[in-house]
């Protein structure tokens, strides 16, 4: 009895003994040198893996910023300019910190602006939906409202508004892009988070012109232009039919927004507007 | 009775119109033609703002290698060249006429004579074929003189002729082949030779048995002519079903029937055929069933193209009170409208409209790994698994599993228990593999 337990143990502890020597002789013969700041950036990111820089999750923006030794181009979007100081640190780099950014929706075609003309029926994908038709409401430029968007984004930072039917950024949005990425009509744009995190934005991408755009939408962009006539830094360029308005340009004094006649023109986050001055409000405040 | 081998589906027929003989519908104050009325590249119009046009004379050129030519079927003055609002509510180009008078081009034939002799060559043949604009009659609307054209190296055995009209409600082809069999049969004739194949087989399925009696009389006097009745089984009208039908054979994954010496053309467009190679008379008007159960007299028009869908169904008696969706084709292969304004085009076959409480899906289920879907796919193939793996976003599987082969027939989707929207996500999956191919070759 004795003898069989003795007998195991001392099979089991020489097993264990040569597997160990076994492992160490490869580990070194077979080691990888790795540069430790490789490890030490990717414990200061913040693991999502979302891929909102660039590259296939954090450990490679790790890799790549030690591999080229330069900071230019890189940012993580998630981590923002903290982030981005931490490992400016590590490699010993000045960092130019980027401005952060915020997904902004482009489209304004709730169920009371651009009533529904048809129901649809298929999968909720707005990928099916956008290349099988132009959509409920017949707008082909305007957000679908399936949530192929919701579905992408990693930081739930995008829902779909059951009253309006269109999608809403909240505060937790990173910029990560994937968002824009899943879009099939292209309507989510990353945009500056501005000044006390007020934006100015066309709420529009059609580029009908102005009747064919206004018969689906009543607060389509028609490309009147007056938003550029009144602009006093020419932020806003008209394309297509349509306006845009540069935010490296806009100095947020929401002359725009006045003039538009369809109300196409969003402000976000500015306080109310006192009616009697509101002409005399310094620009750019 | 013969019929292809691997799955297929028998929904209910619902052929109301079949005894309405075709009707000629009065031509509308103003048309509108599409510039995209075949596969492959829109046309390139040819007129502009104020011209006048004659009935048949050519207002948009086909250029690019698949492409078709396009003629006015009214006469008139073009109103304008402009966007519509298309049957899926995008905006495209289109020739909007108004119509005056009625007058024809000087060499277009519009007596009623029948005029059986051929005097032309093959390539003339397939020369007129490209100038009058033929295209598939069967939906499809690939531009037939293409078709004709045999690559080098390969060689044409068969001409198949499809007079299957498989989908449910569907008679305009049923009703030509009744009404014109002489005439299909000399456009039969006119593509044989064009092909230079000794062989025909027009292929019709046996609920149609006039139908396969008058053509069968009609062909007797061509020995190399042969009329097969086929089984009824659903989608026996696909061009890989019919071939495998009729002679057995099996067009390999990603090829054309061409490969295995076979080409086939619709009932329909050999009519065309023989119209415009005999007669001068380019693709301009077109036969289409207008049914389904909103539709008070279920008929079968002779409609000129551009006609606006709505006058066609005023015409067959709908209740927009109670339509619940208009489909462009039959339930089965056939597309929603997105409005009833839309024009008719060369492909339209027919014009479904169902009531409200017809119309809607049902709800959907989880899968329950039944496997019908599998037993009825006509191509082999695994529709839960292709609509899964596009669901997920794993296209690389889907494109292993041969998506790229789905006809769209619908089969599974039809027999599916649970009701799972398995061809919409399919139908996803095909697109976003033909987007991956693409980018790979660049």
């Amino acid at each position: 009895m004795n003898a069989t337990i003795l007998f195991s143990v001392i099979t089991l502890v020489s097993i264990g003994i040569l597997s160990a020597g076994i492992l160490y002789v490869v580990a070194q013969k077979f080691y990888v040198a790795e540069d430790p700041r490789i490890e030490i950036i990717s414990e200061v990111l913040p693991q999502a893996n979302c891929g909102g820089c660039g590259y296939a999750g954090c450990k490679n923006f790790a890799e790549s910023i030690v591999s080229s030794g330069t900071l230019e181009g890189f940012n993580c979007p998630v981590g923002g300019a903290e982030v981005m100081k931490k490992i400016g640190e590590i490699m010993g780099l000045e960092v130019k910190i980027a401005e952060p950014m915020i997904a902004v929706v482009r489209c304004n075609g709730t169920h009371a602006h651009a009533p529904s003309k048809i129901s649809y029926q298929g999968v909720d994908s707005c990928l099916f939906a956008h290349i099988t038709f132009s959509g409920e409401g017949g707008c082909p430029y305007g957000c679908l409202g399936l949530g192929d968007c919701v579905k992408s984004c990693q930081f739930d930072a995008i829902h779909i508004n059951p009253e309006t039917g269109l999608p809403e950024v909240n505060d937790k949005c990173t910029a990560c892009g994937a968002c824009v990425k899943a879009c099939p009509r292209g309507i989510i744009e990353l945009r500056p988070r501005g000044k006390k995190d007020r934006r100015i934005f066309v709420s529009c991408i059609n580029k009908e012109k102005g009747a064919a755009a206004k018969k689906n939408c009543e607060v389509a962009c028609i490309g009147c232009g007056k938003c550029v006539q009144v602009c006093p830094f020419e932020a806003i360029k008209l394309e297509n039919n349509l306006a845009y308005i540069d935010p490296q340009k806009c100095k947020l004094c929401r002359k725009c927004v006045e003039v538009c006649p369809t109300n196409a023109i969003h402000e976000i986050n500015f306080p109310p507007r006192k009616p009697a001055q509101a002409e005399a409000t310094e620009a750019g405040a | 009775m013969k019929t292809f081998a691997i799955g297929g589906v028998h929904p209910q027929e619902n052929k109301f119109s079949a005894s309405s003989p075709t009707e000629v519908l009065p031509i509308p104050a103003k048309v509108f033609i599409p510039l995209s009325q075949s596969l492959g590249v829109p046309s390139k119009p040819l007129v502009k703002k104020g011209d006048e046009v004659k009935i048949g004379q050519m207002i948009a050129a086909g250029e690019a290698l698949i492409s078709s030519n396009l003629h006015s079927p009214v006469s008139g003055k073009v109103e304008k060249v402009d966007d519509y609002i298309d049957a899926s509510g995008y905006r495209r180009p289109a020739i909007f006429i108004t119509v005056e008078g009625e007058e024809w081009m000087p060499e277009i034939d519009t007596s009623p004579d029948f005029i059986g002799e051929i005097t032309l060559e093959g390539p003339a043949i397939i020369q007129k074929i490209k100038e009058m604009g033929i295209v598939g009659m069967g939906g499809a609307t690939f531009p037939t003189h293409v078709k004709l054209m045999i690559p080098p190296g390969k060689k044409a055995e068969y001409l198949i002729i499809n007079g299957v009209e498989c989908e449910p409600y569907l008679t305009s082809d049923h009703r030509l082949m009744l009404e014109k069999p002489a005439e299909i049969i000399t456009g039969i004739r006119l593509l044989m030779k064009a092909l230079g194949v000794e062989k025909a087989i027009i292929g019709i399925e046996n609920n149609k048995p006039d139908a396969i009696e008058l053509l069968s009389k009609t062909a007797a006097d061509y020995p190399g002519i042969e009329v097969v009745p086929l089984k009824v089984k659903y989608p026996q009208g696909g061009e890989k079903q019919l071939i495998a039908a009729l002679t057995g054979r099996e067009v390999p994954s990603g090829k054309l029937p061409i490969e295995v010496g076979c080409v086939v053309q619709n009932v329909g467009t050999a009519f065309a055929v023989y119209e415009a190679v005999q007669k001068n008379k380019p693709l301009i008007e077109r036969i289409v069933t207008v049914t389904g159960s909103n539709i008070s007299q279920p008929s079968n028009f002779l409609v000129r193209i551009g006609t606006p869908i709505i006058t066609l169904l005023e015409k067959a008696g709908w209740n927009p009170e109670k339509a619940g969706k208009i489909i462009n084709g039959g339930p089965m292969m056939g597309k929603a409208l997105f409005s009833p304004e839309v024009p008719l085009v060369k492909g339209t076959s027919g014009i479904l409209v169902l009531n409200r409480d017809e119309a809607y899906r049902e709800k959907t289920e989880p899968c329950i790994r039944c496997a019908k879907c599998i037993s009825v796919c006509p191509m082999g193939l695994q529709p839960y698994l292709l609509a899964r793996v596009s669901e997920i976003g794993r296209f690389d599987i889907a494109e292993n599993e041969y998506i790229l082969d789905c006809i769209e027939c619908g089969s599974c989707q039809y027999t599916c228990p649970s009701a799972r929207p398995l061809l919409d996500h399919i139908r996803l999956g095909k697109y976003k593999v033909n987007q991956i191919i693409r980018s790979r070759k660049n």
